[in-house]
């Protein structure tokens, strides 16, 4: 196993590493993405709690639509929105494109700025 | 001088110690999410807040069970295999090890729940 011949350096540096915008907005990625198992936990229950009987309906019902289940919900479409752009802003860069700080910090600004709007728009629809 | 290939010497170097087929993966399930997920948030959408009868009569429609059955799959194989790279990203040795399984059983054990009440109030 190489893993055994030769210790690499593990990465990202965040100690050593300034915060940018770049990087800031592709540590959020990383949040969102891995934080989104806690609404899908949540969604998952609920589901499964509708498949099974009404009472157990009601009590996971009555968690998702308190301000607990609120505030768990609406944080979780706004991250689900910027893991989205932020997923197309890295399928962009995989053609080899965008990668100039000038326009990666605009594709940064794009997905923090879309993803509330989305959020917002999506409040609205449902 | 050693005789050995450029891609010899770079193989296994990487944070992970192996190759981009995870890098990949992750490439295609995003594109197939990319397309599910809107769909799934407005039928989510429309389910919660009502009674059990009608989010059992909209998880039932067969478009809404498939999409959402899709979307629960390949989120968790997404999820496991994203949180993987970050694993690899921060841990090494028995830590790492231990953190993937960790991360691959609780995404397959998620998705089996959901993948089963989705199957009950569809059948």
């Amino acid at each position: 196993m190489a893993e055994t011949k030769r210790a690499r350096p593990l990465s990202p540096h965040i100690q050593i590493y300034r915060p940018q915008l770049t990087s800031t907005t592709s540590i959020l990625t990383r949040i969102t993405g891995n934080g989104l198992i806690i609404g899908t936990m949540l969604v998952v229950w609920w589901l499964l709690a509708a498949a099974l009987s009404p009472e157990a309906f009601e009590t996971a019902d009555w968690v998702l639509t308190s301000w607990f289940g609120d505030l768990v919900l609406t944080l979780s479409v706004w991250a689900l929105w910027y893991h989205y752009l932020a997923g197309l802003r890295h399928l962009y860069w995989d053609t080899g494109n965008g990668l100039e700080i000038e326009t990666a910090e605009k594709l940064g600004w794009a997905c923090i700025i879309g993803s509330v709007v989305l959020t917002i728009l999506t409040i609205i629809v449902i | 001088m050693r005789y050995i290939t450029a891609r010899k010497r770079a193989e296994g170097m990487g944070a992970a110690h192996h190759g981009t087929d995870r890098h990949w993966y992750m490439m295609v399930s995003a594109v197939g999410l990319a397309v599910l997920i809107p769909v799934f948030i407005y039928i989510f959408g429309t389910a919660v807040g009502q009674g059990r009868d009608a989010v059992l009569e909209i998880f039932s429609h067969p478009f809404n069970a498939i999409l959402s059955g899709l979307v629960l799959f390949f989120g968790m194989r997404h999820f496991a295999e994203g949180s993987t790279v970050m694993i690899e990203d921060y841990w090494q040795g028995v830590t790492r090890r231990l953190l993937v399984i960790c991360a691959q059983s609780f995404a397959y054990g998620l998705c089996a729940i959901g993948l089963f009440a989705l199957a009950k109030i569809a059948l």
